[in-house]
């Protein structure tokens, strides 16, 4: 069998780390997250280390891998080179809490400060709503999210600026998005993107889009055409006449 | 006084999947105050990976539907075993429930007239599951925690409750500490809500992620509370079976409902060789007539890859030790074969499975649009479990109940795929709605700090140990293997006797386990003390299995392979006996009342 080194972020008491070495025997066809678990059980019991699905559904093992955001869980040792130390370390933009675990709920206190979903009154005395497939295939997109927050780990608004008080940060407008563009919604959180939420900080740099693992193309699809609604609304003259006539509301079918 | 700090609410909800979510949802409507609390983060529980869908008797596929068609469904797939009120209630209440998910914001794929589309499933008469392509449980699991967030619930994540407390016999609250820093928490409730889900990690391969320990069963169990169908354990057919990392891990029924077939090393689709004499009306005749059923055809009847679970695990196991299996000791599933049938299959498989074509393209660097699958059957999900009131969900401990996996009754010797998701919204309501009103109604319990002090102390006894004991993992692993190969799809009562011996053999090494370091995100710590509650299960799962001599559902005995009358009546039941050994009878199954029994039989033919 063959041995490869990992390199394994390891807190200290005092919350300071270090990367810590470990030899291993690899086998065909291993992930990431199989070899931390590995050495977990064979020489570090008391590694810190989140995961549940181990199939890329669940968003709970995110790491930076040689320096890139991704799923340990999803990353096969075939994509990595292990004729170097493969280096495993935590999501930077987050505080850590020990070893590869950090503390994620900064994401779950922003979730409640967007307007909840608010649908029209329903369309069939059942209950229930008609929407065209064509219509919601965008919204599905969105709802792929896993919350794996990577997007978040590299978006430079959030890991070298430290805005986590002022803006959601890309997994956030996917959610935005997610609720403006379904087609039953009727709440309003254009003026809050702009204002509360701060879309306007988001230089469209993609470097979200490219690590997320469920590949939604979260700069074109998400928050360009909230910036466009932001744009609309509140700098264009035309349009900000019109809707003094016809009232804030989004026009509801 | 061992130290700790405590909180209070009216109802806590022990587990954050589909069914302690929606039961925060329904105690919240309440008016009482609610706690939940979860092993992992919020949205991450098992119910996540749920890929199928949702079962619910909606009929806007095949309008021939109805609450009766989905009773009589659920009834024959668990051999009738199942409580006959929960079926009752599941088959009535599902397609409100799946509605109102709908205005909480959840997207299922479409009909051509912009209803809930709804899908073929193994087992279920009619296009019958809502589903978002092959993430279904994500989208539940996501609605629910968006609904929840906006409901003033506290929520306690990562935080593992390791006793239940009682008063006087009553639910009082439950013992935990926070998995980040290893501190002990105590939580008083008026009403406690088990919604733990399952135990799949008592098994080697399994499906289920590590939170899968029984710890509601076992929890339950030590208390006082009775289990019930504990030998019934479904092992899906289809789990992936290479590479050696990911064995195990779902390929989901989908892939079947949407045409895929299973074929053996020579090609041959076996599953037309075995077709069981009570499904024979309604499987297919041929390959065509097949198909046809999987593309909408209702004039159709189902492939046999579509007949029930236990069924076409044994089928592939069978295969697979008559040396016909494919390379990795799976079988064939192939869906790229479709090409033959739609233009542009690639897009089209791809649309419909993306995640199964995500998953395979990644961790096994297969194409599923060109090539077959190998699978082979994993340990999935648990039909035992604790033994509940069918309308309110409280177990026989007042004030304590229990929903979603860890409650049984519902599927009684075997599930149908789907109707789990759906179980979830419905009994998780229901147990959310009686635990509010039996909260309304009680005062406050009292906290008993003797037991409070012993949960505490006898946790901490692995780093006592220091470094002289036992590794928790290495006796995880040798638990897993027993159950693998003594308590698995194929059983003997010798096999199983052995294992009862090895159990026993691995409490007494559980006993001992020991770990070091700090107390923070400590794996191997959290380890040693899950070994109790799978130990308890994986007993519970033996015993029940002796005692069952038959073959029914999900349990099949080898030793005596035939359904025998006896047995057709009763459910095997495990309870902790005053000297803490386990105690096991069989508890008669209330008689199905009249208008239900026509139900049945009107949809036999
Ligand atoms: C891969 C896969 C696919 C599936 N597909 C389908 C499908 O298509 N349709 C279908 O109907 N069913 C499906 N199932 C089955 C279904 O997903 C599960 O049965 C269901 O999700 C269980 O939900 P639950 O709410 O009971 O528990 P879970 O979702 O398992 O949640 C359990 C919760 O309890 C918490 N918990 C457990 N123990 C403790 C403790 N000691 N202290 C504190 N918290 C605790 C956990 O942290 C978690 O939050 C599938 C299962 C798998 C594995
Ligand atoms: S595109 Fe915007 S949100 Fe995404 S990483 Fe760049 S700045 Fe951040
Ligand atoms: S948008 Fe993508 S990267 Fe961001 S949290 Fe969701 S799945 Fe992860
Ligand atoms: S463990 Fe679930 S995404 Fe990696």
């Amino acid at each position: 069998m063959a041995t490869a080194t990992f390199k394994l972020w390891r807190t200290r008491t005092d919350g300071d780390g270090a990367f810590q070495p470990y030899q291993t025997e690899i086998s065909d066809g291993m992930v990431v997250l199989d070899v931390v678990h590995k050495i977990q059980a064979e020489q570090a019991p008391d590694l810190a280390v989140r995961w549940n699905c181990k199939a890329g559904k669940c968003g709970s093992c995110s790491a930076e891998i040689n320096g890139k955001p991704r799923l340990m869980c999803m990353t096969r040792l075939s994509q990595v080179n292990l004729n170097e130390p493969v280096t495993v370390e935590p999501m930077r933009a987050f505080p850590s809490i020990k070893d590869l675990v950090t503390d994620v709920s900064w994401n779950m206190r922003v979730k409640q400060t967007i307007q909840k979903f608010a649908p029209r009154p329903a369309d069939a005395p059942d209950g229930t709503w008609r929407m065209a497939q064509k219509d919601v295939d965008r919204v599905q997109e969105f709802r792929k999210c896993i919350e794996c927050f990577l997007c978040q780990d590299v978006c430079h608004v959030l890991r070298d600026h430290n805005k986590h008080d002022e803006f959601i940060g890309p997994r956030f407008f996917v959610y935005a998005a997610n609720l403006e563009m379904n087609p039953i919604d009727t709440a309003d959180r254009v003026p809050d993107l702009k204002d509360k939420h701060n879309i306007g900080y988001c230089n469209i740099t993609k470097c979200c889009t490219k690590v997320c693992p469920e590949h939604i193309h979260i700069t074109d699809n998400a928050i360009i055409p909230l910036k466009e609604r932001v744009v609309d609304r509140f700098y264009d003259p035309v349009s900000k006449l019109l809707r003094t006539v016809t009232g804030p509301r989004r026009q509801v079918p | 006084m061992a130290d700790h700090t405590t909180f209070s609410y009216d109802v806590l909800i022990v587990g954050a999947g589909g069914a302690g979510l929606r039961a925060a949802i329904e105690a919240a409507r309440g008016g009482v105050s609610v706690g939940l609390i979860c092993k992992s983060l919020l949205g991450k529980a098992h119910t996540v990976m749920a890929e199928g869908g949702m079962a619910a008797a909606m009929a806007n596929n095949d309008d021939r539907d109805n609450w009766r068609v989905h009773f009589a469904d659920t009834m024959r797939g668990g051999q009738y075993l199942n409580n006959w009120r929960m079926a009752e209630i599941h088959a009535k209440e599902a397609p409100d429930r799946v509605r109102e998910l709908e205005g909480w914001g959840a997207v299922f794929d479409r009909t051509p007239d912009g209803r809930i589309n709804q899908r073929n499933f193994g087992g279920h008469r009619y296009p019958r599951l809502a589903h978002v392509g092959d993430r279904t449980g994500l989208e539940l699991i996501r609605t629910l925690q968006d609904h929840t967030v906006y409901l003033g619930v506290q929520v306690h994540m990562e935080h593992t409750v390791i006793d239940l407390l009682l008063d006087g016999g009553r639910a009082a609250g439950v013992v935990a500490y926070d998995r980040e820093r290893g501190r002990f928490k105590v939580f008083s409730a008026k009403a406690v809500v088990l919604a733990t889900g399952g135990l799949g990690r008592a098994y080697k391969v399994t499906s289920n992620s590590w939170e899968g320990t029984g710890d509601g069963h076992a929890l339950a169990y030590r208390v006082g509370a009775e289990l019930i169908d504990m030998e019934f354990i479904q092992f899906h057919p289809t789990g992936m079976v290479w590479p050696p990392s990911v064995k195990g891990i779902l390929v989901t029924e989908g892939v079947r409902g949407e045409g895929g077939v299973l074929k053996n090393s020579q090609g041959r689709r076996f599953m037309f060789d075995d077709i069981p004499d009570n499904y024979k009306p309604q499987t297919a005749s041929d390959p065509e007539e097949g198909w046809r059923y999987t593309q909408g055809d209702k004039s159709a009847r189902r492939p046999p890859e579509l007949l029930t679970r236990d069924h076409v695990a044994r089928c592939i196991n069978r295969e697979v030790k008559a040396g016909r299996g494919s390379p990795h000791g799976g079988v064939f599933l192939d869906i790229a074969w479709i090409k033959e049938k739609i233009k542009d299959s690639e897009a089209h498989i791809k649309r419909k499975l993306p995640s199964m074509y995500h998953q395979f393209k990644e961790l096994a660097d297969l194409d599923i649009t060109k090539e077959p699958m190998e699978v082979g059957p994993t340990t999935h999900y648990v039909m035992g479990g604790i033994r509940v009131d069918a309308d309110s969900q409280e177990s026989t401990i007042p004030g304590l109940f229990a929903a979603g996996e860890c409650a049984a009754g519902i599927n009684g010797a075997n599930r149908l795929g789907g109707n789990s998701l759906s179980d979830l919204i419905v009994f998780g309501k229901r147990a959310g709605e009686y635990a509010a009103e039996f909260a309304r109604g009680r005062g406050a319990t009292r906290l008993d700090q003797g037991a409070v002090d012993r949960a505490i102390l006898s946790s901490l006894e692995p780093f006592e140990r220091g470094d002289v004991g036992e590794n928790p993992y290495k006796i995880q692993a040798d638990l897993q293997d027993t159950m693998q190969s003594l308590v698995g799809i194929v059983r003997t009562e010798s096999e199983m006797q052995e294992a009862l011996v090895r159990i026993e053999a691995l409490k007494a090494r559980a006993a001992n386990t020991c770990v070091s370091g700090h107390r923070e995100y400590h794996s191997g710590w959290h380890t040693a003390l899950d070994l109790r509650n799978l130990l308890a299960v994986s007993e519970a799962i033996a015993r029940s299995a002796i005692e069952r001599r038959e073959s029914r559902g999900g349990h099949f005995r080898e030793d005596c392979p035939d359904k025998i009358a006896e047995f057709s009546t009763v459910n095997m039941m495990v309870k902790r006996s005053a000297d803490g050994t386990m105690e096991l009878s069989r508890v008669p199954l209330p008689p199905i009342p009249d208008y239900l029994k026509a139900v049945i039989e009107e949809q036999k033919s």
